[in-house]
């Protein structure tokens, strides 16, 4: 029967056990609808042919008072629609608050939405991805999303679950998928020229699968192409596996420890050498002449070729450049390192913050390991409204890390 | 004592059509009548353009990737498409042609109850429509027609010209609406009480409260979205604190009643032509007027079913759902009032009536749909897909649309004095009924399927599916052809018109067919109610005059 019912109204296939609920709930309410329309149609037109007009009427004709409709009659129809209705509302509110409220013991993965594209990071494995999402089946999964610029909308048939992503909020949404398997994810939310384009693919793994997608270290060749489109099996899913594992942030910090700049600059908000990593992003930085500038990529990037250029007030002006010394690729990692310390409330004198100084100097490279917030966890820049220069190379797994684009960060020699 | 009453027909005052010549005699004039004729020929042409842009879009979905036109042209066709249906042709449709013709006469007046009010908002709308045509020539906007933020305040695309019209437009609105509000209060008839209005006079007040109560709703989110974008004021710009649901919320704060403003109206047309071909009083005539009142109500507190997935707690989801409900019953009462009024009946099977039977068929389903996706369960899987666009082109073009060509029908002969061709009039309403159709229910389908709405390109297998709906539209796109031109071939060739010829006891049928500038030879003094159908013609007619002059 259900099986039937979903063929018939075009359903997709029923991936998680909501869906199936929800579906039950659709049969339900459509068919009801249907039956209601056809029937009034069916009095209305069986009236028409039982009461037709038998002559045309003269000028003096007169028409038999049609009955007027007795108040228990009234009564009975709006009291019995009204049930209806309320039935519906009651069976459509307890879906909606499951669909809605995830299980205690969800996984989480991050979802980024941008014109046009969904990224995707996990806490678990530290690997991100665009356009595929791997999922473990059988163990609930709550996406948390935010968008950088408009607002999209996540939706993923299969699962019947929808969710708006909207710029400046996180929303949530949750699923559990029964077995293995591929899943479309469309964008619902119109969100300019290539709205319709915007779509990504869920793949399910089974349990050992999915261990060894997380354990992965070693990079594998990945398809190109549009992986919704494919025909691989999930069995197939180490194609699919990203290249590395890949996190730009940690790759940033490495790099920053690693080139010496957290000797001078902290990250936890506290004073030392340089200026705090710590809330720099985007914050109003001001200088020695006077002026402010603003802490965003390009200015980062300046600081780090140019450190003479716009000095922080209150600093001396002893950072040596690093023009030819950082590649490309280290550029972007310590911006999005930056970046992702922005949350980190910087002390408004860079000593005595909401965040504990530490107890001596700066901490050696080694030590980094531990940064005041679980930089992995979460995506680098949620910040709505500013789309990025190194964002637009968010890093596609295949191709670690990608330069900033040359047009809006300027290095002078 | 038939001095005065039949003497109308005979009578050497011209009526409105020949009363004055020369265009200034038309773009000058006080008369409700001529007023609404204009509006009739601007609303028809806005009712074509975007039915044209409808047909491209259709034909542009046959094939998943690029059939005609490339994803910008789509983007913005689709835009204009549903600001030319919505704010050219739907809101102004219905009350300003057939609201504005009928209802000085169906309360016994001469005219609106402010004439130069009733002028100027003609122009209104004609500087609107022509800001907006701007907007529509320099490119126009990519935004759909719900503008929403932050994508409306970053494209490139002319958005400013098309909000700036529609902001123009909201007040031919209000301009119509204070002009109904005022006429239902001050100018009935002698003995027309509130309970003895047509009730298409009842829907149109219940319209005119909406319009009065949300068009500056509609305004200020306007206003806001121009200062954001201007001055970076920020109220929806989440960069800098602001929040872009707000705007969701302020805009269909609007633009959920903006829906009764269409429908109300439709339904008022419908309460006419059901008991005038029925011969009979309505079934339930207190339950239909207060229900238009009930929905006008309670059409302000369900906004928040637009926003089921937009990031809505759990408790607002669950009270903006039970609300909506209670708009379901209002229209509910209504199709039963309808379907009982046929019982018992006499019922002359004219196109007018098959209009409204397509009509009950499509607006039950799309009502009943509305209550399904008012479900919020369902909704999640539904919302921003094909079913959304289905349920609300069953609503307002299977409502509307087709309420708007039975009023055309039905006052065609008190309009223009001819009678339409009735063989082609049937032959296009069931047309239209099966074109309609075959449009929309495969979105229905298309909708369960997961295609989600604004989309140029789609997954190959939502092809099927999208071919029936473009088969439909092309049909649909005839019928309508064919119905306005049966029309339009009317206005010349067609038979002259008696003064009632659909034998009916409402007000406005006591005029002469075309009626005399100031409607009535003489001021009407009612002493009936407008479906006493157990009174012949002639005993309602004098019913309806000052008893000494019918005496005379």
């Amino acid at each position: 029967m259900n099986e039937l019912l979903r063929t018939i109204l075009f359903l997709p296939p029923q991936a998680t056990a909501e869906a199936t609920a929800v579906d039950h709930l659709h049969y339900f309410v459509i068919l009801t609808t249907m039956c209601g329309a056809a029937l009034v149609t069916l009095f209305a037109a069986g009236f028409v042919i039982r009461y037709r007009q038998r002559a045309e009427p003269d000028e003096h004709h007169r028409e038999a008072p049609g009955p007027t409709t007795p108040g228990w009659l009234e009564t009975a129809f709006i009291t019995g629609m009204f049930s209806l209705f309320i039935l519906w509302w009651v069976l459509g509110y307890h879906e909606y608050v499951r669909l809605r409220v995830p299980p205690r013991d969800a996984m989480t993965v991050y979802v980024t939405a941008k014109q046009w594209m969904w990224k995707f990071s996990y806490p678990e494995a530290g690997a991100q991805e665009i356009a595929t999402l791997i999922v473990p089946a059988g163990r609930p999964v709550k996406l948390v999303m935010t968008s950088r610029d408009v607002i999209h909308s996540f939706y993923v048939p299969d699962f019947r679950i929808k969710q708006d992503v909207v710029p400046g909020r996180y929303t949530t949404v949750w699923f559990n998928v029964i077995a293995p398997g591929r899943h479309e994810v469309l964008c619902t939310q119109y969100c300019g020229t290539y709205h319709s384009t915007m779509r990504a693919e869920i793949i399910a793994l089974a349990a050992p699968e999915w261990d060894r997608f997380i354990g992965r270290a070693s990079p594998t060749a990945r398809i190109a192409g549009q992986p919704y489109t494919m025909a691989e099996t999930p069995g197939n899913w180490q194609m699919f596996a990203p290249a590395q594992q890949l996190d730009l942030v940690r790759l940033g910090e490495q790099a920053a420890a690693r080139l010496g700049c957290l000797r001078c600059h902290s990250v936890d908000g506290s004073r030392h050498i340089g200026p705090t990593f710590a809330g720099l992003y985007l914050s109003r930085v001001p200088l020695e002449n006077g002026e402010e500038v603003v802490g965003d990529e390009a200015y980062i990037t300046e600081s780090m070729m140019d450190p003479l250029a716009k000095v922080h007030q209150g600093f001396e002006p002893v950072m040596p450049s690093y023009l030819g010394l950082i590649s490309p690729a280290e550029t972007a990692a310590i911006i999005e390192y930056v970046k992702a310390l922005s949350p980190v409330p910087p002390a408004p004198d860079q000593g005595r913050g909401s965040v504990a100084p530490r107890p001596s100097g700066t901490p050696p490279p080694g030590e980094m390991g531990q940064p005041p917030r679980e930089l992995g966890t979460r995506p680098p820049d949620t910040r709505p409204g500013f789309v990025l220069p190194s964002e637009q190379g968010t890093p596609i797994p295949g191709h670690p890390i990608q330069p900033p684009p040359q047009g809006r960060i300027e290095i002078r020699p | 004592m038939s001095a005065a009453a039949p003497a109308a027909q005979n009578s050497p005052a011209p009526d409105y059509l020949h009363d004055g010549s020369g265009i200034a005699s038309w773009l000058l004039t006080r008369d409700h009548k001529r007023i609404a004729i204009m509006f009739y020929v601007l609303i028809v042409t806005f009712l074509f353009l975007g039915g044209i842009f409808a047909l491209v879009l259709r034909t542009e979905l046959l094939t998943p990737e690029r059939t005609i036109i490339d994803a910008t042209t789509y983007n913005r066709m689709f835009t204009m498409h549903g600001v030319t249906m919505v704010w050219l042709f739907m809101i102004p449709a219905i009350p300003n042609i057939f609201g504005n013709f009928v209802l000085p006469p169906m309360l016994g007046a001469k005219d609106l109850a402010f004439p130069r009010l009733n002028l100027a908002s003609l122009y209104v709308y004609a500087i609107g429509a022509i800001v907006v045509l701007a907007g529509m020539v320099a490119g126009g906007a990519d935004t759909g027609w719900t503008f929403y933020v932050p994508y409306s305040a970053e494209t490139k695309t002319a958005v400013a010209p098309v909000v700036a019209g529609i902001f123009i437009l909201g007040f031919s609105s209000i301009f119509t609406a204070i002009n109904f509000i005022a006429t239902v209060h001050t100018l009935r008839a002698e003995g027309i009480s509130w309970m003895r209005m047509p009730l298409f006079a009842w829907g149109i007040y219940a319209t005119s409260i909406i319009m009065l109560l949300a068009t500056p709703v509609l305004a200020l989110v306007l206003v806001l979205v121009a200062i954001d974008h201007l001055f970076g004021f920020g109220v929806f710009n989440p960069a800098i604190g602001g929040d872009p649901v707000l705007f969701q919320h302020l805009f269909w704060f609007y633009s959920h009643p903006a829906v009764y403003i269409m429908v109300l109206p439709a339904m008022g047309v419908i309460s006419e032509v059901v008991p005038t071909f029925a011969h009979r009083r309505p079934a339930s005539y207190t339950a239909i007027a207060i229900s238009s009142l009930g929905i006008a109500f309670v059409g302000f507190l369900s906004w928040g079913h637009h926003l089921f997935v937009a990031g809505m707690s759990e408790l607002d989801a669950g009270i903006f759902g039970g609300l909506s409900m209670f708009v379901a019953i209002f229209s509910a009462i209504k199709v039963f009032a309808w379907t009982g009024t046929l019982y018992k009946g006499s019922i002359a099977f004219r196109t007018p009536l098959l209009y409204f039977f397509g009509f009950l068929f499509l607006f039950i389903f799309g009502g009943m749909t509305g209550v399904a996706v008012a479900t919020q369960g369902l909704d999640v899987h539904w919302h921003d897909t094909y079913f959304i666009v289905a349920h609300f082109h069953f609503i307002m073009v299977g409502g509307t649309i087709t309420a708007f060509l039975a009023a055309a029908h039905y006052w065609f002969p008190k309009m223009f004095g001819r009678m339409y061709s009735e063989r082609v009039g049937l032959l296009a309403s069931a047309a239209v009924f099966i074109g309609f159709f075959f449009t929309f229910f495969p979105q229905f389908l298309l909708g369960n399927l997961g295609m989600p709405r604004r989309y140029y390109a789609y997954p190959a297998h939502f092809q099927f599916l999208n071919v029936l709906s473009t088969g439909g539209a092309w049909l649909l796109g005839s019928a309508m052809l064919l119905a306005l031109g049966n029309l339009v071939v009317a206005l010349k060739y067609g038979k002259p018109a008696t003064a009632n010829p659909w034998h009916s006891r409402s007000y406005e049928w006591l005029s002469a067919s075309p009626p005399i500038t100031h409607n009535f030879e003489e001021t009407p003094v009612i002493r009936r109610d407008p479906y006493c159908y157990v009174l012949s013609e002639h005993e309602s007619r004098e019913r309806s005059f000052p008893p000494s002059e019918t005496a005379a």
